[in-house]
């Protein structure tokens, strides 16, 4: 950071944004916001007012926070509006919709109209009907009958559980491989990192669906570890997996160049344990990237989910998710495009949400924390 | 130079040694229980299970078995277990749509991840970045499998809205008809696009924003350069060097199958399309010849861009 930039071409960007941002201990906040301020304030506290002044970002983690609400009260939903629990097939089914009677899936026939007969499709699930049906069916019905909004709620509470769990479980083990990698270097480091390079070798989603499917045979079976294949800890354990790299490698880059500063050198001398160091003296140092980087791999991790469960090798039928949603709705799009739209727009709208407050956060923490995605 | 290729080299295939290592140990350990059961079915007799469990010698040791599945696949005698169908000659089947889909994707959203990038960070802070910044937001929320059969609903084909500007799915091959082939291929090349564009115009906007503030830009100013030429010969240049290492990856990606979903979408019978084909059947050869497939172009894609990486930023010393 220089302390006054020269003007130059850019002299317009130069003032805006971008390298305000780029302080990131406290004797650089320090120079930021005057030393009668921030005195005795520790950098989390200072992050913590940052992040307070992006209103955008926060507006959008109560987005966030809104969708994981909503999911959660599934139940409640069930029981006091739609009154359709999440699996319930309803083929057959009436459905008084403004006191008239409705089929849920419509039945096929011919109707006269000026003479000529017309032929009526059947297998039409009813549409969005906002209310108009005394709650059920808000957002219309799938092939099968079931209510379209109940089971955005319960496939929500799925797909973020799977988005959540993954990321904090892919966090969790990167951050150990990528401290005990740049901690004891030699032979360690080379087996570490050329297991990062391994995994990073493959494509995200052929990975994700080769691992996904060979899950899903038989499940998994070895040592104490007993998964079904219907499990979601399938989806979970795969996804934490492929994107071990994309958090373990930046993670151990960082930590390598806090290996040898002086700080570590006096833990060393006053008699600490390498497993002191690492995690007393070396990961508060990093816990600021670590937490930029979880939010962003939540994000990754919900849309991959989505895009393993379309494929068929990730959240198996009849358990909703979003991403089933999509591709059950996929061969009904000319007739009924709800099942799929609204899945669709949730996922939008959670990955968003996490992506502008992962952006603000990083700002307010560690701006230079970055990180490469991919799941097309 | 030559030295450092060779080594290279040499590193690049014992990591495709490893890649084929996890491979076979993803398709035939983790499944547990007897693979030959399994090919066989579930009403399978004895004789039967026996027989593909020779065939297959799964009844040998596991460097064996690893060193046939290699064999196999670099013979092109690996066979789908549902249909027999020979898995290299599927994949190769693929490869022209595969190609295609990726070569044109390349290029838009390179070009156009380009082209938002430096916009946003030429204007930061004014009007025009926001936009940028917030449609590149965006777009990479999207899951790709939605916006795809979104985009096929509206513009494509007769999908009910009525709106047909495209074609609906399906793969021209080039030789055939060339206009039919770029005009079915559109949406898909923007579909998968879309992402990457988001993706790369924020990596290149944050990195001009801290060229810019480089020794050497004040340099180039103070010798009076043009800013139009300071910032294409001198600020690109440099923020470009990680947009090719992405570009080098995420094509190779692409390249090898990884586009998975907009195949299946928009069905091109690409390779990543023949790789979902075989998840319901829970058929695994297909997909261990398509990961290693696709594992491969990344491994030897990587090597290029590190050597255009040298190239390109004198800065870096082959080590």
């Amino acid at each position: 950071m220089q302390a006054a930039p020269p003007p130059n071409v850019f002299e317009s960007v130069a003032t805006t944004g971008q390298e305000e941002f780029t302080l990131d201990t406290a004797a650089e906040l320090a120079a930021e916001e005057g030393a009668t301020q921030i005195q005795g304030k520790s950098p989390w506290v200072l992050a913590g007012r940052r992040l307070r002044r992006n209103y955008v970002a926060l507006a959008f983690l109560g987005v966030f926070l809104l969708v994981v609400v909503c999911c959660l009260l599934a139940p409640v939903y069930v029981s006091q509006v739609s009154h359709i629990p999440q699996n319930d097939v309803r083929t057959g089914a009436v459905v008084v919709v403004s006191g008239k009677k409705v089929n849920v899936i419509s039945q096929g026939g011919t109707k006269i109209v000026n003479g000529q007969p017309v032929i009526k499709f059947g297998g039409v699930p009813i549409g969005s009907q906002w209310g108009a049906a005394g709650g059920k069916y808000i957002l219309g019905a799938d092939e099968l009958g079931r209510d379209v909004a109940t089971r955005l709620l319960y496939g929500g509470r799925n797909s973020l559980f799977i988005g959540i769990t993954s990321a904090a479980i892919c966090t969790i083990l990167s951050v150990v491989l990528a401290l005990v990698s740049a901690y004891f270097g030699g032979i360690v480091d080379w087996i570490i990192s050329r297991f990062f390079d391994l995994i990073w070798a493959f494509p995200v989603v052929l990975l994700g669906i080769a691992l996904g499917t060979a899950l899903s045979v038989n499940g998994f079976h070895h040592g104490p570890i007993n998964i079904s294949s219907g499990s979601l800890w399938i989806p979970i354990g795969v996804i934490s997996f492929v994107f071990i790299p994309y958090i373990g490698r930046p993670l151990r880059g960082q930590v390598l160049a806090l290996r040898n500063r002086e700080f570590i050198e006096a833990a060393t001398a006053q008699g600490a344990g390498p497993v002191r160091i690492m995690f007393s003296e070396l990961l508060p140092n990093v816990a600021s990237s670590v937490l930029v980087l979880f939010t962003l791999i939540v994000a990754n991790s919900i849309l991959t989910e989505v895009g393993l469960s379309f494929l068929g090798a990730g959240v198996q039928l009849p358990n909703p998710s979003w991403g089933t949603m999509i591709q059950e709705g996929s061969r009904l799009l000319s007739t009924a495009p709800q099942i799929s739209l609204f899945p669709g727009i949730a996922i939008a709208l959670t990955v968003l949400s996490l992506n502008v407050f992962g952006d603000g956060l990083r700002d307010a923490l560690d701006p230079r924390a970055k990180i490469r995605i991919e799941h097309g | 130079m030559v030295a450092y290729i060779i080594r290279r080299i040499f590193g690049m295939l014992l990591v495709l040694l490893a890649v084929s290592f996890i491979v076979y140990f993803i398709f035939i350990v983790i499944p547990g229980g007897d693979p030959a059961q399994r090919i066989a079915g579930k009403v399978a007799t004895q004789a039967n299970i026996l027989a593909i469990r020779q065939k297959l010698g799964l009844d040998r040791s596991f460097i064996v078995q690893w060193y046939d599945l290699v064999k196999a696949l670099f013979t092109a005698k690996l066979v789908s277990y549902s249909n027999q169908t020979n898995v290299v000659g599927q994949i190769k089947q693929g490869l022209p749509a595969t190609f295609s889909l990726a070569i044109g994707a390349g290029i838009i959203w390179f070009g156009f991840g380009v082209l938002v990038g430096t916009i946003s960070a030429v204007t930061a802070g004014r009007i025009s970045d926001r936009a940028i910044t917030a449609l590149a937001l965006i777009g990479i929320s999207m899951p790709v499998a939605w916006l795809g059969l979104i985009l096929r609903f509206f513009l494509a084909g007769d999908g009910g809205s009525g709106v047909s500007w495209f074609p609906d799915g399906s793969y021209v091959p080039l030789t055939s008809n060339p206009a039919q082939w770029f005009y079915h291929l559109i949406l898909p090349w923007f579909t998968l696009a879309v992402l990457f564009i988001g993706f790369y115009g924020r990596v290149l906007r944050s990195n001009i924003l801290d060229t810019i503030n480089e020794d050497f830009v004040r340099t180039a100013k103070a010798k009076g350069l043009s800013t139009h030429r300071i910032l294409v010969k001198h600020v690109l240049r440099a923020s470009l060097i990680p947009i090719v290492t992405l570009f080098g990856l995420d094509f190779a990606s692409v390249l090898g199958g990884g586009a998975i979903i907009t195949e299946t979408v928009y069905n091109l019978h690409g390779v990543g399309w023949y790789a979902a084909q075989s998840i319901q059947s829970e058929d695994l050869p297909p997909l261990m010849g398509v990961t290693l497939f696709g594992a491969m172009f990344i491994v030897v894609f990587s090597l290029l861009v590190d050597i255009a990486y040298a190239y390109l930023d004198p800065r870096i010393r082959l080590s």
